[in-house]
């Protein structure tokens, strides 16, 4: 008979609390109920530059079920405050989790009234730490996020995963959009972040993002986007780009085929 | 009595598989491949295809080559840009170079892209993707410019722009966003230019400098070092030792061969 053993539902066994390896040690480990195994509606890339006015950061509208492109109205782009934007990639339900929270937030820090309100360095301090104590737990908020914001004349525009990995640039891609997007956003964005225009950067996210949708698999035409300037956040409403098929007409079979 | 000699069969041999695992098991690791982690690229142009390679060998996380040399030579209208496993790059491309000459003789025409093309994936095919070689095909012909891509396993693509390797990502980007039918040469080449230079910077497998290739009716120009992205170092001195900087302390002549007169050797 094991007295020492606290199984109390079917899920202890597979936890120990006092044990010396860190990953047995976890509440959570095995109860999905507790702890997100796997991501389950998931959103793509999402990407960020500064401009001469602010910010912006751009994301399409799909939340991916697996292979199946569920939810196609599915705003990944969320302002916290006046001057904060976020963009989110990953599991949805872990932003939705997230945008509860801030907000939660925002509403605590209003209550004491101090007049003091949360800016973007403060915001995105406080979702890194979040996340980054999620995955110490083994339970990590499944989720990239591009956190923008426009405060008092500086831009901010920082970059906090699932790990609790950050960072802080003039320039911001998650996932694939790393590999597609940001030597794009180097060449064009990188030492000119005082000097480019607002058309400029627009031209510049709706050009990475068509890239995106012709070589990433689980992504939509329709994207949205969002600025952060000294008059706040203005999130766009959902648009298609512009895609060129052409190119392909001329072409018959793979290899020696002709006609 | 006699014993049958075997012949060994062609191909790979996998008799040693199981043993390998087991001391894999135990700790002993194969030896890595050098790999061209690689970014290359091909577009075709009015009159013809322009190929680009980046010119980074590595061997896991090493720089083995700095300055390798991936434009292969498959005939005189007809190159094939290599990623993927160095040894196995180069050796394809030769094997299928002789295989083109010797079919350039037997019919006496000029070899086709689309002949290169069928060698290399029927050989690439055979070998079930155990050759690792990716690469992006070339050529002018009777036909026309023509531009394919091989994968390791035999499949090909028919496009008119296209990148292989780990910087492929990069080079497809800039791509995406600048190509456009019927370029005239220059702007062709500034193209596979940029997009290389995108893999350079964004990928860690590729590095260097741009090797570009041009080919078109009746002429292929490769230029080796096209353009040198990062800038080289000067040296501030010459470190060459002057003439005279080690004193002579003494000589000594011994001869090894006596010299006489006679007569010159009949070699007819």
């Amino acid at each position: 008979m094991d007295r020492f053993s606290g199984n109390f539902d079917r899920f202890s066994d597979l936890f120990n609390p006092y044990d010396s390896n860190p990953t047995n040690a976890n509440h959570a480990i095995g109860d999905f109920t507790k702890c997100t195994r796997k991501p389950l509606v998931m959103g793509s890339t999402v990407l960020g530059l500064e401009y001469q006015d602010g910010v912006m950061i751009a994301a399409d509208t799909l939340g991916s079920w697996g292979q199946l492109a569920r939810y196609r109205n599915e705003s990944r782009i969320y302002p916290v405050g006046n001057f904060t934007v976020l963009g989110a990639a990953g599991d949805m339900s872990d932003f939705q989790h997230t945008k509860h929270m801030l907000d939660s937030l925002m509403i605590k820090e209003y209550y004491t009234n101090d007049d003091h309100v949360l800016s973007t360095p403060h915001i995105y301090e406080y979702l890194s730490r979040v996340l980054y104590h999620r995955r110490s737990k083994l339970d990590p908020l499944w989720n990239t996020y591009v956190v923008g914001g426009y405060n008092n004349g500086e831009r901010f525009l920082g970059y906090v995963d699932l790990l609790g990995t950050t960072y802080q640039s003039s320039i911001v891609a998650t996932g694939l959009g790393a590999y597609f997007a940001q030597p794009i956003l180097r060449n064009a964005v990188e030492g000119r972040e005082g000097i480019l225009t607002e058309a400029e950067a627009i031209e510049i996210l709706n050009t990475c993002m068509k890239i995106l949708f012709y070589r990433e698999c689980k992504t939509l035409n329709r994207i949205q986007r969002a600025k952060v300037t000294a008059d706040g956040v203005e999130i766009s409403e959902p648009y298609a780009l512009p895609t060129e098929w052409s190119f392909g007409e001329g072409i018959r079979g793979f290899g020696t085929q002709t006609q | 009595m006699v014993s049958r000699v075997d012949v060994p069969k062609g191909g790979f041999n996998f008799d040693n598989y199981q043993r390998n695992l087991i001391l894999q098991e135990k700790g002993f690791s194969l030896p890595k491949p050098t790999k061209t982690g690689t970014t290359i690229v091909g577009t075709k142009f009015k009159n013809g295809v322009v190929l680009g390679a980046d010119t980074r060998a590595t061997g896991d996380t090493t720089v083995m080559d700095k300055n390798c040399f991936k434009i292969h030579y498959l005939a005189p209208n007809i190159y094939g840009c290599g990623a993927g496993t160095a040894a196995d790059t180069d050796k394809i491309t030769k094997m299928v170079a002789s295989q083109l000459e010797l079919h350039r003789l037997a019919t006496g025409r000029e070899s086709r892209v689309a002949t290169a093309l069928t060698a290399l994936t029927q050989f690439l095919f055979r070998y079930q993707g155990h050759l690792g070689a990716a690469l992006v095909l070339g050529g002018v012909d009777v036909d026309g410019p023509h531009l394919f891509s091989v994968s390791p396993h035999g499949s090909t693509d028919k496009l008119p722009y296209l990148c292989q390797g780990s910087g492929s990502l990069a080079a497809i980007s800039i791509f995406e966003s600048q190509w456009r039918e019927n370029m005239e040469r220059d702007e062709a080449i500034e193209l596979v230019k940029e997009a290389i230079k995108a893999g350079i910077f964004n990928d860690m497998g590729s590095g260097s400098s741009v090797d570009v290739a041009v080919i078109e009716k009746g002429r292929a120009e490769v230029c080796r070092g096209m353009e040198v992205p990062y800038p080289t170092i000067q040296k501030v001195d010459s470190y060459k030792f002057k003439p005279g900087t080690t004193a002579i302390l003494s000589e000594s002549f011994r001869n090894f061969v006596t010299i006489t007169e006679g007569d010159a050797m009949d070699i007819s």
